[in-house]
């Protein structure tokens, strides 16, 4: 049973950073609605619409970097049969699929006042739904088959070919004409928002993110959990 | 405060985004916390039912679910368990 040595040492792991990641969870959050529905300023051209950004934008990350994540844990099951890279990348796709389902509604909500239209069908939007799409794919995948060290499997190779998918999204507004506006903070050349809207940005991005910290171990957690006890239910039909 | 909330005309965008946001958002994580507490439960049913020294091998690899629950006659709690 030396395979359950590895989860019970992450289990403390887990134990230990969750209350840290919920913490930071709490005064980020707080912090940052504040910032982004009070302290900072209407766009001289976009009014208050500007505030849907500080929820849109770090969606919109974490909905990438979720993905990048679950790739990443995919390559490691796949190579090294890691048992937790495999939970890891289960944990981590209904929470990415979230951030980019609020990244895309957030978004329509955001483009209907600001472009006249809901949606169009261009590359930033498009690949983005695509993400999505692959998310939805990777779950299915996982559930698909009876025995789930295939459907583990076929769901990992799907996160790694999707990947190529991530640089499309971060590239779509400078390869393609697009309504979506450039990049204005990850660039080259610093970021091109005023500070007062970058600050309440930020401050959000981090909440998004420990969200994301405190949702994914709480998950792995519970995947740990479900595992022993398909452990211990099959060593009590096999004696 | 009206004012406020009327966000400039836009407060028909400006506050779904937010609402749509929290809303996906703490759904997601009132599943994941209701699903690892059924789980712990279940679990702690099942290292509850089993024999003496089965239970203190399945302790072993499982000290943070320590039962405290009584031990019943074999396999009575297997309903209770899903």
């Amino acid at each position: 049973m030396h395979r359950f040595a590895n989860p019970n040492r992450f289990l403390k792991l887990a134990n230990a950073i969750l209350p840290w990641s919920n913490g930071v969870l709490v005064v980020s959050l707080l912090a940052g609605l504040a910032l982004a529905l009070v302290w900072s300023p209407g766009d001289y051209q976009q009014g208050d619409t500007v505030r849907i950004m500080y929820v849109h934008v770090p969606a919109a990350w974490m909905g990438m970097f979720a993905y990048v994540a679950m790739a990443v844990a995919s390559a490691v099951a796949l190579i090294w049969k890691h048992p937790l890279a495999d939970l890891a990348g289960r944990a981590t796709a209904p929470v990415g699929a979230a951030f980019t389902f609020v990244c895309l509604v957030t978004g329509a909500l955001w483009g209907k006042p600001m472009w006249g239209t809901w949606w169009v069908w261009d590359a930033r939007l498009t690949s983005m739904l695509i993400l999505l799409f692959l998310y939805f794919g990777y779950m299915a995948l996982h559930n698909a088959f009876d025995d789930p060290q295939r459907g583990a499997k076929a769901a990992a190779v799907l996160a790694l070919v999707g990947v190529v998918n991530v640089p499309i999204i971060k590239f779509s507004v400078d390869w393609w004409n697009t309504l979506h506006q450039p990049a204005s903070v990850v660039r080259m050349d610093g970021p091109a928002v005023d500070p007062s809207m970058l600050w309440p940005l930020l401050v959000m991005g981090l909440a998004f993110k420990a969200f994301y910290v405190t949702v994914v171990l709480l998950r792995i957690k519970a995947e740990i959990a479900d595992a022993k006890i398909r452990a211990l239910r099959m060593s009590e039909i096999h004696g | 405060m009206a004012n406020y909330f009327d966000m400039g005309g836009y407060a028909g965008y400006v506050w779904p985004s937010y609402a749509v946001t929290a809303i996906v958002l703490v759904a997601l994580f009132v599943a994941t916390w209701r699903g690892l507490k059924n789980r712990e439960r279940t679990l702690e049913t099942l290292l509850a039912t089993r024999g003496p020294r089965r239970r203190r091998a399945a302790r072993e690899d499982a000290p943070e679910t320590v039962s405290t629950a009584p031990v019943t006659a074999e396999g009575t709690n297997e309903e209770t368990s899903r």
